[in-house]
């Protein structure tokens, strides 16, 4: 039987141990009626050689495209130390640090990722991570509740220049409780949000503005103008960030007057593969007066009894397994391997090679602008400074023109057609440091061709087309 | 003990090989948006960054290393086969927001997934996207609440939770807005049927439980439980925590459960990486189908196609920016197709197998059962509140000692209501000779305890540092190195 | 072991109050700090907030454990001890003097429901066993 290693006279002689008869008998305190009669429907067990042959057709099926998507995932190039020592065994299983001290490796670790994190914010402390961006936001959200003990009624101003997936995380998450959410519209214009349409919306009640650098559009938001506003309505600013971006431009502690005090955001542009989706990582960054609303685990640097450096996880007695109903959130992990492999990457990058990475990524999609621009039909939408996405508008419908790259082995972008339909068929894409000018003219190629066909066959596939659309 | 990595920094080091070649293009961002001064990473060569965290890794306990006896969480082998399929470039590529034409490759195995817990817990529906357990039982906890809403049913405030619970439970029951109230144990671990009768009401929204509980017994009444539950018009909330020890045996779904999570990193071997990433799905029976969180996959006319709010308008939500830990996903799916059927319903049979062994051999050798009477299921609790008197040697102490004879601690002072306990799972994955070692070991340790009790006072002794002044951490917390700001 | 002074009044969730004319001080008792040990933060109450008898209204926590402080009369909060937030162990070192929590105004007529220093000792006493 796979992964039990016991041989036939290891059970007998166990079960003569137990003094049990058979197996069977092990089980008899539970009442025979509740046991699984019918077998279970599962298939029955492959080698390991039939899963790999299994496994390689199916990674097979969804590979070989050249992928301009965006949208919150970004695809790097990974250097091969990252994963290669981020799979050793001893960073792989191992448990959470509880126990100190046989867990140095991975307590050491996580105080390097804490400072380097805290550094690319310029924030003081950072937490060992959450599950993902979009978690990340919802806990620094609840954060901001906490730390606000005055208002009975929580308002928490999001913006919609944020991702709309964060934003739908965020209401699942607090949703149970008393805090509203107030969208804050960008301008059309210029994708952005709008210091007077702030104004506007904010009450007396409202406890944190959430500001996303790059906004969802790849657009850069005013957050000087932001973050000082909140400062004076004695509001909590929350940054939302993409942490490669920071290493370019400017990080949130340096925001406006002030600093924001809380930063969170989307690991995953650091070291961590697409993968579907995840597993990836949220970082979760503050200021020193907020530390102790900081959720999840923390590692501090301590000595041990003979004076020697060691480090600990610190600041447990807030987490469940102690405060249990009083606990500052339920969560009981953090997502230590993703983390291990970010620290890895930071390290192999360095403060220059990180920002290489954002200045050529910005480069390219500053590229891939020009060059869409030029097909006749498509709009360049928000004329805005902006990192390395664009929002793009198509002649055509834009389910349509996805499916037909597609079928040319072309990842287009991600279709803002269901989640901002008042911007009609845009498509937002993105370049980074990954994608060659020869890659770019492809791209640019294919778009033309599919946008100037008249094909008649467009409209009879456009139906279709929209059923196979994520979302 | 290794350098911190900022140590090894020297100006203008970096590992050459990974930075992007250099473009001959303006930036066209306005300065004022720019960063002025660079972070402060490690400025190092790529052998030096290899070396570091190689040596780090080697000061870690692992279960590719050492055994891990560590009641609650289900410490087996992690197939490295699994592992290195999930790492296929076809797997890695793949954008999470690709059409699912170019998607159904991963799909494929998600939805195989979803039907495998389906057939494994005896539930009706699954979602995979909760990342930890902890979020699978608030995803749980929040579709217990959708479903009073939506039935008109507000007056639903309180869950009820056993006191011997895993102290998510309440955690999680009071973050979705509950009152928590917790129902007493009796003398053989049971839940108490007379006060949960009289906790029960029309405030009652459901009840979270284990099954094995966390005492490491099955809850025999499990039906009657369910039965009072049900009848004041609560749900049954099942802790998948300890589903190994009934995998293959006993469903969730049969016991009268309504709503459950499943720990991948336990049950399904996925790897904990020092802490995460995990996996938590939640399965769920018919009434609780509508209000499952999103996105969900399912197969129409031959091609998978995710299901999100629009199709699921009762959703209770997203609860990750895409579709949950696609790559923890995967490999549960794989190593429950490693195992397959058989292999499943081995599971729980050697898990307690191994569990009631050792169990056996530490009341031979003279440790006390905290339930003498009752059988093990893939997990035991051994107190010793007798040694502690006598010698005054903590489950602390002996957990530390442990260490020492390169063998992981067990879970220590849990649950809270047995006095210097170890909670002890050995799974199915160890040989009968890792158990041996481990009753001698800990035979050892006691004969330490009695005659020479300050050497497991202060174990342990052989790793790279001693006990560590958790105090000193707490009160003067140094959380990044000072070089950029001081400790705060 | 225990030190329980018997000018102080006490409450059954182990707070102890002391009457300094239309003022009372209120801390956690000696044997409330042994058993949790290092003390490493404290939460107190904000100045003018109005508690109740019974209230939640503060939190000690040491590296294992997190205890809430239990209000043991009902009226407004004058003063909090502030050196707490920066030193907590001095409920460790001086329980019952530099160790104190916060200062409240009682409501009039608030008659005190609390344990005199024999009947607090023998609570103590009985949860030893």
């Amino acid at each position: 039987m796979p992964f039990i290693p016991h041989s036939a006279q290891d059970i007998q002689e166990m079960l003569a141990t137990i003094e049990a008869a058979n197996m069977e008998q092990l089980f008899d305190e539970i009442p025979a009626h509740l046991r699984v009669k019918n077998v279970l429907a599962i298939p029955e067990s492959l080698t390991e050689m039939e899963l790999g042959r299994l496994m390689r057709a199916r990674a097979q099926q969804d590979n070989n495209l050249l992928c301009f998507i965006g949208a919150g995932a970004y695809e790097h190039h990974i250097p091969a130390a990252v994963w290669e020592v981020a799979s050793r065994g001893e960073f792989m299983t191992a448990y959470t640090p509880y126990q100190a001290e046989a867990s140095q490796g991975t307590l050491q670790l996580l105080y390097e990722y804490q400072t380097m994190m805290a550094s690319l914010m310029a924030l003081d402390v950072s937490n060992a991570s959450m599950y993902d961006g979009a978690t990340a936001l919802a806990e620094a959200v609840l954060m901001a509740v906490r730390a606000n003990r005055k208002n009975k009624l929580h308002r928490i101003l999001l913006p919609r220049s944020v991702h709309p997936f964060y934003r739908q995380v965020v209401k699942t998450i607090i949703g149970q409780q008393n805090i509203q959410i107030d969208d804050i519209p960008f301008d059309i214009n210029t994708g952005r949000i709008s210091l007077a349409v702030l104004k506007e919306v904010a009450a007396e009640t409202t406890t944190a503005l959430v500001i996303p650098q790059p906004n969802f559009f790849g657009v850069l938001e005013e957050v000087d103008a932001l973050t000082d506003w909140a400062y004076t309505k004695n509001v909590i600013s929350i940054a939302v960030v993409n942490p490669l971006a920071m290493a370019l431009l400017k990080p949130p502690g340096q925001w406006g007057k002030t600093g924001a005090d809380i930063a969170c955001g989307e690991g995953q542009p650091l070291g961590v593969p697409l993968a579907s989706g995840g597993p990836y990582y949220g970082f979760l960054c503050c200021k020193k007066e907020f530390v102790r609303q900081l959720p999840g685990r923390i590692v501090g640097r301590t000595v041990d009894q003979e004076g020697k450096q060691g480090f600990v996880l610190t600041l447990q007695a807030r987490e469940q397994h102690i405060r249990r109903a009083k606990a500052t959130s339920n969560i009981c992990t953090n997502q230590g391997l993703l983390v291990t492999a970010s620290t890895i990457y930071m390290s192999l990058l360095g403060p220059k090679g990180l920002r290489q990475v954002a200045i050529t990524s910005h480069q390219n999609a500053e590229l891939l602008k020009e060059k869409l621009s030029t097909i006749e039909g498509v709009e360049v939408v928000f004329q805005s400074p902006r990192f390395h996405e664009w929002v793009i508008r198509l002649p055509k419908p834009v389910a349509l023109v996805l499916r037909q790259l597609a079928e040319r082995k072309m990842q287009g972008g991600f279709n803002l057609n269901s989640m901002y339909p008042e911007l009609g068929e845009c498509l937002l894409v993105c370049a980074t440091e990954t994608k060659t000018e020869e890659d770019i003219r492809k791209f640019v190629t294919l778009l033309t061709s599919i946008l100037s066909s008249t094909n008649l066959l467009d409209k009879a596939e456009q139906g279709g087309a929209h059923a196979k659309t994520y979302l | 003990m290794p350098k911190l990595i900022f140590e090894l920094s020297r100006h203008g080091r970096c590992a050459r090989a990974q930075v992007p070649r250099h473009i001959p293009r303006a930036i066209n961002i306005p300065k004022h948006f720019l960063r002025q001064e660079e972070p402060f990473l490690p400025e190092v060569a790529e052998l030096q960054v290899v070396r570091h965290f190689t040596r780090l890794s080697r000061n870690n306990f692992s279960i590719d290393t050492q055994f891990y006896p560590l009641g609650s969480c289900s410490m087996k082998y992690n197939p490295r086969g699994v592992h290195h399929l999930a790492m296929l470039e076809g797997f890695l590529n793949h954008h999470p927001l690709s059409l699912d034409i170019n998607s159904q490759g991963y799909m494929a195995c998600a939805y195989e997934l979803q039907e495998i817990l389906k057939a494994v817990t005896g539930m009706s529906g699954v979602s995979l996207t909760p990342m930890a357990g902890a979020q699978g039982e608030f995803a749980g906890v929040a579709m217990i609440r959708a479903y009073h809403f939506a039935r008109h049913d507000l007056e639903r405030k309180e869950i009820l939770v056993p006191d011997a619970a895993h102290g998510t439970n309440p955690a999680t029951a009071a973050q979705c807005g509950f009152i928590v109230r917790e129902i007493p144990t009796d003398t053989e671990g049971n839940v108490d049927i007379e006060s949960l009768r009289a906790a029960v009401g029309p405030q009652t929204a459901g009840m979270m439980l284990t099954n094995p509980s966390t005492l490491g017994v099955f809850e025999q009444k499990i039906q009657d439980i369910a039965a009072i539950v049900h009848q004041a018009g609560g749900l049954l909330y099942y802790d998948g925590a300890n589903l190994n020890a009934i995998l293959g045996k006993v469903r969730p779904g049969d016991m009268g459960f309504d709503v459950m999570h499943i720990n991948l990193h336990k049950t399904f071997a996925t790897p904990h990486g020092g802490g995460g990433p995990g996996g938590g799905p939640v399965a769920v029976s018919d009434r609780l189908v509508p209000f499952l969180p999103t996105p969900i996959v399912v197969q129409r006319s031959g091609l998978y196609a995710w299901h999100s709010e629009k199709e699921c308008p009762q959703t209770i939500g997203r609860l990750s920016a895409f579709m949950g830990n696609a790559g923890i996903i995967l490999r549960a799916y794989m190593y429950a197709r490693l195992l397959g059927k058989e292999g499943m319903e081995r599971v729980a049979e050697f898990a307690t197998l191994n569990a009631n062994y050792l169990l056996a051999k530490l009341k031979a050798a003279g440790f006390t059962p905290a339930y003498v009477n009752r059988r093990a299921s893939h997990e035991f609790i051994i107190t010793l509140k007798t040694e502690a008197k006598e010698w005054h040697v903590t489950a602390l102490d002996v957990a530390k000692r442990l260490l020492d004879y390169d063998i992981h601690a067990p879970t220590m002072y849990f649950p809270l209501l047995v006095p210097e306990c170890l909670l002890i799972e050995p799974t199915e994955t160890e040989s009968k000779e890792m158990l041996d070692i481990f009753v001698e070991a800990l035979i050892q340790i006691l004969h330490e305890a009695k005659t020479q009790p300050d050497l497991v006072r202060t174990a342990p002794h052989t790793l790279s540092v001693r006990r560590l002044d958790e105090v000193k951490a707490a009160r003067e917390l140094d959380v990044v190195y000072k070089q950029i700001i001081d400790p705060l | 072991m225990n030190n329980v002074p018997k000018s102080l009044q006490y409450s059954k969730t182990h707070e102890w109050v002391r009457r300094d004319d239309d003022l009372f001080t209120i801390g956690i008792t000696d044997h409330a700090q042994a058993m949790l040990g290092h003390l490493v933060y404290v939460e107190l109450p904000e100045p003018e907030s109005n508690l109740e008898v019974g209230q939640e209204c503060a939190v000690v926590e040491s590296v294992k454990a997190a205890a809430d402080v239990y209000s043991p009369v009902s009226g407004e909060v004058v003063e909090i001890n502030e050196a707490l937030l920066e030193t907590p162990q001095l409920i460790n070192e001086d329980p019952y003097g530099k160790g104190w929590l916060f200062r409240i105004r009682p409501y009039e007529n608030e008659a005190l429901k609390l344990l005199n220093s024999e009947q607090y000792l023998k609570q103590v006493v009985s949860e030893a066993h």
